[in-house]
């Protein structure tokens, strides 16, 4: 008699257990969801860091190999000047045009030349050449180690006992931090040249007063921003692009996934260390 | 060739006169919470070739990993010539791996360099030898192994048994005392595997190197091994010479060589 009254009871406990328990594995999953953002984030910044350091480490011990690092400077460099020049021309050119037209409304395009110089030093010629470098560069960089990843290189590498991060990720991230200052000072002077052809022969502005606005409202502070900015950008596009291609796998896909990475990461790190570097340059 | 080999008896070290040149004991490597490797135990003897074979995921590749040191154990111990290789770091592991020449399944030979520079690169890293001394030394690598007319070609340009070749001038240009191989014969033609076969022979004979061949190719087993190993499941199920294997009542390896068209139903 026990058991028919015993078992409605215990299907009616399963039923309210059910839902109940669907409702934790829900919240779980939620709550997995939510924590994977912010533990992958940090998982990120560990290898990044740890990355940096090996480098350091490696970059400051024996042997130089020089010939590696100007191979990396005219890579990351010499071979961006046509892009980062172009680029800087067509900013230059473009925002130049811009304010002669908005500032002439209100009488005031003889102020063409300070906020150009301005805006070029302290933000446009730094974030601008960093992206065209890391478009250019740091995407290759990320495919070159990806590939030697994948087809084994890199061990080849270190069973000659040969430190890979001393040989492939050191000369490049002194090369990014050496050169990608020279591209922004390229843009710079490129853009202020494009800046100054619109505003000044295509749109009749005094040349004086532009170049003179220019001279007396550029700080040296502002060209120190625009190197240390340019220094971090380096630092970080071609870090994050040999992290990328260092630890890629999963064959020529993975490759591709780890260049596509390099490129977003890079982008996106370079924007969030401007507002952090600019905000820095605020603090009295 | 300065191999311990090739030394007078006289002049060898304690360690130079184990037969055993590498012993791997009590070996242990997860990934992601799966043991691969579950306890190895094997010794490597010195100036043959010994040849490790095992169907896929049986944990060969891995094994080589650990023994190259390109991974850390989890547990176990490698022993070098009597040195345990795995508390090293990189530092410490410099000398070792000077012991080791590697000839990857691919080759894995630098792409943007020639056939010529990759096999200079570990004399130009490691020694302080005058160019026209490498350019002597290179050549006569790739001399040694019939590819000296792809010195001035990118890796890409030559075919696959030639890139081995390659990789295994690259390999021996430092006159390494341990020869590793992995699989060496994997996708290439059978005239081309012939070819590689006798290669690592000869090389074993001619430097009196020891050699590690990892394998799943029976063919090549019999007409290079000394001893053979099998791994199975990540422990080593059987090591012996090459001989007694055809003999071994070993369950596993015995439904492996049926496989693999050795032994008979």
């Amino acid at each position: 008699m026990a058991e028919p009254e015993s078992e409605p009871k215990k299907a009616e406990d399963g039923e309210k257990a059910e839902p109940a328990s669907s409702l934790m594995s829900t919240l779980a999953g939620v709550f997995d969801w939510l924590a994977s953002f912010p533990l992958g984030l940090l998982a990120e910044i560990g290898v990044m860091a740890r990355l940096m350091f090996e480098t350091t480490m490696w970059a400051i011990r024996p042997p130089y190999r020089v010939s590696r690092l100007i191979d990396a400077m005219e890579f990351i460099g010499v071979q961006s000047i046509l892009i980062v020049g172009l680029t800087g021309a067509s900013v230059g050119s473009v925002f130049s045009l811009q304010l002669v037209d908005g500032f002439r409304r209100f009488g005031a395009e003889n102020q063409v030349g300070s906020v150009i110089g301005i805006a070029l030093a302290r933000e446009l010629s730094p974030v601008f050449s960093a992206l065209m470098v890391s478009a250019r560069a740091g995407s290759s960089i990320a495919t070159e180690i990806g590939s030697m990843r994948v087809s084994n290189q890199i061990d080849a590498l270190t069973t000659m006992s040969v430190n890979p991060i001393q040989y492939l990720v050191a000369p490049r991230v002194i090369a990014g931090v050496l050169m990608v200052p020279v591209m922004a000072l390229l843009f710079n002077l490129i853009g202020l040249g494009g800046a100054y052809l619109v505003a000044v022969q295509i749109n009749g502005l005094d040349g004086g007063i532009f170049l003179e606005r220019v001279r007396w409202f550029v700080d040296r502070i502002d060209l120190w921003q625009l190197l240390f900015k340019a220094m971090v950008f380096g630092l970080a596009i071609t870090l994050i692009s040999c992290r990328q291609g260092f630890y890629a796998s999963g064959g020529a896909a993975g490759v591709g996934l780890a260049t596509n990475r390099a490129v977003v990461q890079s982008a996106v790190t370079v924007l969030v260390l401007d507002y952090l570097i600019t905000s820095l340059f605020f603090v009295d | 060739m300065p191999g311990p080999e090739n030394k007078p008896e006289a002049e060898k070290t304690e360690a130079e006169k184990d037969p055993i040149q590498i012993r791997i004991e009590g070996l242990r490597k997860s990934y992601d919470g799966t043991e691969v490797l579950r306890g190895v135990d094997l010794e490597i003897h010195r100036g043959i070739i010994n040849v490790i074979i095992g169907g896929s995921g049986a944990g060969k590749s891995v094994l080589t990993r650990q023994l190259l040191r390109l991974e850390r154990p989890d547990a176990g111990r490698i022993l070098v010539d009597g040195v345990d290789i795995v508390p090293l770091n990189d530092w410490q592991l410099v000398p070792i791996r000077r012991k080791f020449g590697m000839v990857f399944q691919f080759g894995a030979l630098f792409d943007s360099m020639s056939c010529f520079d990759n096999v200079a690169f570990p004399l130009r890293e490691h020694t302080k030898m005058t160019r026209k001394q490498v350019q002597t030394r290179v050549m006569q690598r790739l001399t040694d192994l019939n590819v000296a007319h792809a010195a001035p070609m990118l890796p890409g340009q030559i075919s696959g048994g030639m890139q081995k070749r390659v990789a295994l001038a690259r390999a021996l240009v430092l006159e390494p005392e341990i020869l590793v191989y992995d699989e060496p014969t994997s996708g290439l033609d059978p005239v081309s595997s012939r070819l590689v076969d006798e290669l690592i022979a000869e090389t074993s004979s001619k430097f009196g190197v020891t050699s590690l061949v990892i394998t799943h190719d029976m063919a090549s087993v019999f007409k290079i091994a000394h001893r053979v190993s099998m791994l199975y499941k990540g422990r080593v199920e059987e090591s012996c010479p090459t001989a007694e294997i055809l003999t071994t009542k070993n369950p596993v390896v015995v439904d492996f060589l049926k496989a693999s068209g050795v032994l008979t139903a």
